[in-house]
């Protein structure tokens, strides 16, 4: 597999990135969880492409631009609503785009998410697979490190930075006050962060190209994997609240003796 | 009285301590069963941390050696053989990057399900059950897995309860490798500890924030001046960031850190959702804002409505004055 990775980056045949596309409630609005279910309220607010995936999006989009013969897919499994999305990840500029959409993933644990991604990942093949290192709904931040384990590939993962060569990848974590360089032979999956350039805005001929390029909505089945949804532990909700929200308490207009009252305060709460 | 093993994951930091996140997990891990602490590390590294791993509530200690080249993997092949050894009721970490990668790989290489960011830990007649808040704290979810031992990840500084010392009892585990791929680790830079004793902005106690009200890199540092006062880490809107005053390690925020310290104190931040997701749940809010409509005032304990260049220096008189 390796020797013949290379040879595909030697100009050989083309080279797949693919990009996990997940889909998120906007962070600018409020979002709502639905109490019956405790599934994410899809009609109680505006669902975008996380924005650190976005950057990821951009990373591949900007490499296959400088390296042709590379081909960018966008795969995420999610609602078959998530395809404007998709579509909105074909206008930035990827190749083709893949979602996986079926009733028996609705309410799906991290370790369900990671086998379909697996299934999928190996459908479609790849040589880098690109994830967002967090997102921002939930925040797990587990994903990209569980298809690690389960498609045996070297995980590079929370990168500041990434630089993709001939079949080799090398990166930087940086973290407080560690800076780490790691690097592995492809294929291999990455996680990016924040510290990633923006991402661009899709422009009106990739609106317009977009229309034109493949999207496949499949489902679990057509991915030729046995997933045994109920056979693996699986991690369920048990119980969901919304919680009281928070109470305003005392607000006054400044005064001379507001620093005062407002070191009465914290001494009143032991925090001085 | 509960007996079972609990298998905890410690993190060692750069300059060779264990990390901040230890107290809490070995304080749930204590409520649950037998705290077991795994500390992967280089083998003098290890044994100079184990005495506060015990002192910390560790009942026992494995010291497995980190290769320090393979990135990750040797970590979650540790974790598997402890698993193996010490058949525990639950595994936990911290849910920092470390502790996410580990048990990501380690719950599905063994099939178990893995329970994410969790702000509590506990038991209920069922079994062991996680605790989160979800969307910024705006939802209490609780969730269990439906066979094995779960695998949990815990948020830093989400947890109070702290465990009882106990005496050093460690052991050297040998780990066979599992022979997974694995990226190099080619080189590691490690920075000095910063010039500042600030705490770090994950995990304080009390945190001060600044936004868009302080108008620039220089007006910051009156973030900066009351943090020192009070002992307390630094944080800061978007707005803030966006607008260059500080990094973006600094953003609390749905898409920064998200936090729960036990005072939290925003100085001209007007509060946006995307602000409040990561704050709400502090103890003690204080908010001062030139604008009384700013939504940060609704979840404030105590708001002043007034200029943070003339409040803040009150405050500041009034704190060195008590001291002397």
């Amino acid at each position: 597999m390796a020797g013949e990775t290379l040879a595909r980056f030697r100009g050989a045949g083309r080279v797949k990135i693919v990009v996990l596309i997940k889909e998120v409630p906007d962070t600018w609005g409020e979002r709502y969880l639905n109490l019956e279910t405790g599934l994410a309220d899809r009609h109680g607010s505006a669902r975008v492409i996380d924005e650190i995936v976005e950057r990821g999006l951009e990373f591949a989009i900007s490499w296959a631009a400088e390296n042709p013969g590379t081909e960018v897919i966008a795969l995420s499994m999610a609602p078959v609503e998530a395809t404007t999305n998709i579509r909105k990840a074909l206008a930035m500029g990827a190749d083709r785009g893949i979602l996986i959409a079926d009733e028996v993933l609705v309410g799906a644990d991290i370790t369900l998410t990671a086998q379909v991604l697996a299934a999928a990942l190996t459908h479609t093949g790849y040589d880098l697979i690109v994830a967002g290192d967090q997102t921002t709904d939930g925040a797990g931040g587990a994903i990209p490190a569980a298809l690690a384990e389960l498609l045996d590939l070297p995980l590079l993962s929370r990168l500041s930075s990434i630089d993709v060569t001939s079949g080799e990848v090398r990166a930087t974590q940086l973290s407080e006050r560690v800076m780490l360089s790691l690097s592995s032979s492809l294929p291999a999956i990455v996680s990016v962060t924040e510290r990633f350039p923006d991402p661009r805005l899709p422009n009106f001929k990739g609106i317009v190209s977009a229309k034109n390029k493949p999207l496949d909505v499949l489902s679990v089945a057509d991915l030729g994997a046995s997933i045994d949804v109920l056979g693996s532990a699986r991690a369920i909700l048990t119980e969901i609240e919304a919680k009281p929200p928070r109470v305003a308490g005392r607000k006054e207009v400044e005064d001379a003796d507001s620093g005062n009252r407002l070191a009465d305060f914290l001494r009143q709460n032991q925090l001085v | 009285m509960a007996t079972d093993n609990i298998l905890v994951l410690l993190e060692v930091t750069p300059d060779g301590h264990l990390a901040k996140s230890s107290a809490g997990l070995l304080g749930v891990a204590a409520v649950l069963g037998k705290p077991v602490a795994l500390i992967v590390a280089s083998r003098d590294v290890a044994e100079r941390v184990s005495n506060s791993a015990a002192e910390l509530g560790a009942a026992q200690i494995l010291m497995a050696d980190d290769d320090s080249t393979s990135f990750v993997t040797p970590s979650v092949d540790a974790v598997e053989c402890a698993f193996q050894a010490f058949g525990p009721s639950a595994v936990i970490a911290s849910h920092s990057a470390y502790g996410r990668d580990v048990l990501a790989r380690f719950a599905v290489r063994m099939g178990l399900a893995i329970n994410v960011d969790a702000v509590d830990v506990t038991r209920d007649d069922q079994g062991i059950v996680a605790h989160h808040s979800a969307y910024g704290g705006t939802y209490n979810v609780t969730s269990a897995v439906t066979f094995g031992a779960p695998v949990i990840t815990l948020r830093a500084g989400a947890v109070n309860s702290r465990a009882a010392a106990q005496p050093t009892v460690a052991e050297n585990l040998v780990v066979p490798s599992s022979r997974r791929r694995s990226a190099v680790i080619d080189f590691r830079e490690v920075s000095d500890a910063p010039v500042t004793s600030r705490p770090d902005l994950r995990g304080a106690d009390r945190v001060i924030s600044g936004g868009r009200g302080l108008g620039s890199a220089e007006g910051f540092t009156l973030v900066e001046q009351l943090a020192d006062a009070l002992g307390a880490a630094v944080g800061a809107s978007r707005a803030a960031v966006d607008a260059g005053y500080v990094p973006h390690s600094y953003q609390v925020g749905q898409t920064g850190v998200q936090i729960s310290p036990q005072l939290y104190v925003a100085l001209g931040i007007s509060g946006a959702i995307q602000h409040k997701a990561g704050m709400q749940t502090s103890k003690i809010i204080i908010a001062i804002n030139k604008d009384e409509t700013a939504p940060i005032f609704d979840v404030a304990d105590y708001g002043v409505v007034g200029d943070v260049f003339t409040v803040v220096p009150k405050l500041l008189d009034a704190l060195a004055a008590a001291d002397s």
